[in-house]
């Protein structure tokens, strides 16, 4: 398998968390992977971003100029980063930053997900973002939500250990999310 | 009949290259006096620098490092750092510390590494034949200021030991000179008290000496120990800095 | 077994280093490789260590060389520009034959340029890069592992040549993250005879760089001449989709881990295209690219500059009918797989394709 991912949001929504997350969850699974945070000038566009690689095989560049998947939490990232996804691959878009009609790729899967309302339903919009991380794993199937989940262990830093159970929550509700669409 | 001169042990016995009336090889005796007092030819780890006092490892019977132009200071820093129970110091004169290295020998001192700094200032690059130094007094004639040093285009001559003296991180600074019996006579006892700070583990010391250049002050060597007294001293004052009361060192 | 860890590739440096006994560091804060001195200063200490930070590069090179100087094994870390102001001391270090470790995390230049990735270092690691006639020995890493092995195998090379040693990486190495593996380091066999430890029941050592006799400084070189010779046992290099292979693309650090996926397509797509990768860029492997040039007559460096190593690929293999191209990216930006992938499309239908 192998599969490539750019998450791109502002600065503070908690993108590069999502990426280690996720880079934690494809170790568990013993696959190969690199984490990749965007560096130069888009560092200075308002947006923060990173690549993920996951595959079972050695993995060549950790930069992407087209990948499969991209994970978008606000407009900036949309436009910047949406046009660049494969044909035929996944945009995952936070629908509580980015506006329906904004959406208008072609041959695209997009999975729209009201990140904000979602994550109060757990309890707090803080974990907007996991719970986009939980819809985007359980639609794309890189790595299992479980793993997802028992990846919070090392990817988190220890002070933010009693939270865990809450950004587990939130996975799971992204998870539902696609499973029920709502 | 009893000897009462010789040379000091870890002084090697060949001849200095230091030209007629220069008062490196006096300073260079000083050194050694104290490195034989206090037993430290064996853990003596020298750091040489450049300029006239680059050949220190041909007169010192002692493990000698050489340090690139200006840098003894924090060559020293990772030596004494690496050795801690050696005994560091460098010997440096005035191009090599005040110049070039004046940010390395501030911030050694600054971070009071355990180390002993000999500065030989005699107003002068000495081994570049007589060029402008940062301790060349005003109205001084150097091959590059050939109208005398003007302060207005090339600033002031440097006190390095009052500037030493100045930054917290440093235990013992002083300044001699050589120039007579008495001034030699005080200056061993002060490059003593430089000398037991490191050895009691008390932090950096630092001894600035006056030194004659008779050659590039173009001076007999009487006329250029005369100068000394005549006109450094007044500019740079003898005496002790700085010294660890409450140790008694 | 050990425990795969999740590693950003500067601090996979600094932990290669303290496994390999590393024990002093001393440094300036640059970016993009702050998180090697931000290691150490807070893992040295666990072990003993010392970390200094120091006023500047050029007085955290000079304590590197009094350290290395007493035995310890010691390292320095900064940035292109940084690493500027170290070679006086890389120079000195040299002539005086004090080992040390010195990581370059380039940055693009010139001047302060930009913090991306380049390698814009080259000829500066490879052909000494300051000043004197010397060389030292440069390792390229292209992935977290090999940033803690080659950190690793650079003190060894330091102490068994008494030279110092470069680790060339740049932005992208330092930054990305991946699994690593430790494994423990097992210490050469060798005492180190020259070290100043205080004359102590033995005549005076010196170690000094300054040769004024007659001769002496003529012969010294050649002494130093001679060890870059022997150095040449330490070539390496990997080699991949070199079967059957009509067009061989020569790349090193950041750049060739980004062409692995690009040959990849190429392969993927019918091209006949490999990948040589030097990892020790000092010394080059002149002879096995000459011997890859029996099979292969056409190569193509690839290089994020605008055309340093692609001099060494001539070099060695620009004779006969071979054919050498090159397709450079300025210090600045990074080159995708895909645009690379396009350069060595235009490179394949003209060499191979005619």
């Amino acid at each position: 398998m192998y599969f490539d991912c750019i998450i791109a949001g502002f600065g503070g929504q908690g993108v590069m968390v999502m990426g280690n997350i996720l880079a934690y969850a494809a170790i568990r699974e013993k696959k190969k992977v690199t984490y990749m945070p965007v560096y130069g000038v888009e560092m200075r566009g308002g947006t923060a971003n990173c690549t993920v690689v996951v595959s079972d095989r050695e993995i060549g560049s950790p930069i992407i100029q087209r990948p499969v998947c991209a994970i978008v939490m606000n407009l900036p990232s949309l436009e910047k980063f949406g046009p660049r996804v494969r044909k035929g691959g996944l945009l995952v878009v936070n629908a509580s930053l980015v506006p329906e009609e904004e959406i208008r790729f072609r041959g695209l899967q997009t999975l729209s997900v009201p990140s904000r309302e979602l994550a109060l339903e757990v309890g707090n919009e803080r974990l907007a973002n996991m719970v986009v991380l939980g819809a985007a794993v359980q639609k794309s199937g890189v790595v299992h939500l479980r793993s997802l989940k028992k990846a919070l262990y090392p990817a988190l830093d220890r002070r933010y250990h009693k939270m865990i159970d809450m950004n587990m929550k939130a996975m799971d509700r992204g998870a539902q999310f696609v499973e029920k669409g709502r | 009949m009893k000897q009462i001169f010789k040379r000091p042990k870890a002084l090697v016995d060949v001849p200095f290259h230091f030209c007629p009336g220069c008062h490196h090889g006096i300073i260079h005796r000083l050194v050694a006096e104290c490195i034989d007092r206090y037993k430290l030819r064996g853990s003596t780890i020298g750091v040489a620098s450049v300029g006239c006092s680059v050949f220190l490892y041909d007169y010192m019977d002692v493990d000698v490092l050489e340090a690139p132009h200006g840098r003894a200071a924090a060559v020293a820093t990772g030596v004494k750092r690496a050795c801690p129970s050696n005994f560091v110091f460098t010997y440096q004169g005035d191009g090599d510390l005040a110049a070039i290295g004046t940010a390395e020998i501030v911030h050694a001192a600054n971070r009071g590494e355990h180390i002993t700094v000999v500065f030989v200032n005699n107003t002068v690059f000495g081994m570049t034949g007589g060029q402008m130094a940062p301790t060349t007094m005003e109205g001084q004639e150097t091959t590059t200021t050939p109208f005398g040093r003007e302060p207005g285009t090339n600033g002031y001559p440097i006190k390095m030991a009052e500037v030493m003296a100045e930054l917290t991180g440093t235990t013992f600074v002083a300044r001699v000179a050589v120039d007579n019996p008495k001034n030699l006579m005080r200056a061993k006892k002060v490059l003593r008290r430089a000398f037991e700070t490191q050895i009691k583990g008390k932090g950096f010391s630092f001894v600035e000496f006056l030194s004659a250049c008779p050659t590039n002050w173009k001076m007999s060597p009487e006329r250029a120990t005369r100068r000394i007294g005549e006109e450094m001293v007044p500019y740079f004052p003898l005496g002790i800095f700085k010294e660890d009361n409450a140790s008694g060192v | 077994m050990a425990e795969i860890e999740f590693v950003k590739g500067n601090e996979a440096i600094a932990m290669g280093a303290i496994e390999a006994g590393c024990r002093f560091y001393f440094g300036y804060p640059i970016t993009p490789q702050n998180d090697i001195p931000e290691y150490m200063s807070r893992h040295l200490p666990e072990v003993g260590g010392t970390f200094i930070q120091a006023e500047s590069e050029i007085a955290s090179i000079n304590m590197m060389l009094g350290a290395g100087a007493t035995g310890a094994r010691a390292m320095t870390s900064s940035s292109s520009p940084g690493i500027s102001l170290k070679q006086e001391g890389i120079s000195y270090m040299c002539g005086s034959q004090i080992p040390g470790v010195i990581i370059n995390m380039s940055r693009s230049g010139p001047g302060l340029g930009g913090i991306s990735p380049s390698q814009g270092d080259y000829f500066q690691a490879t052909r000494g890069g300051g000043h004197g006639d010397y060389r030292t020995i440069v390792l390229a890493p292209y992935s977290v592992q090999e940033n803690y092995d080659l950190t690793m195998k650079a003190f060894d090379l330091a102490d068994k040549y008494r030279n110092p040693v470069v680790v060339l990486g740049d932005a992208l190495l330092g930054q990305m993250k991946e699994p690593l593996r430790r494994h423990k380091y097992r210490k050469k066999k060798g005492e180190k005879d020259w070290i100043l430890t205080g004359a102590k029941g033995r005549s005076p050592r010196l170690l000094k760089s300054l040769y004024l006799s007659e001769g002496e400084l003529t012969e010294h070189n050649w002494r130093l001449y001679r060890k870059y010779q022997r150095m040449k046992r330490e070539i390496m290099y990997k080699v991949e989709f070199l079967e059957g292979a009509k067009l061989v693309v020569v790349a090193f650090g950041s750049v060739a881990r980004i062409l692995k996926s690009t040959v990849a397509m190429a392969r993927d797509k019918g091209m006949k295209v490999g990948l040589f990768r030097p990892v020790t860029l000092y010394p080059f492997p002149y002879a096995a690219l000459d011997k890859l040039s029996h099979k292969v007559r056409n190569f193509m460096a690839v290089e994020l500059n605008t055309g340093q190593m692609v001099e060494d690929v001539k070099l060695a293999v620009g004779h006969k009918k071979n054919q050498v191209d090159f397709y450079g990216r300025p210090p600045g930006s990074i080159p995708s797989p895909d645009e690379l992938l396009e350069e060595i499309k235009k490179v394949y239908n003209k060499r191979v394709k005619k």
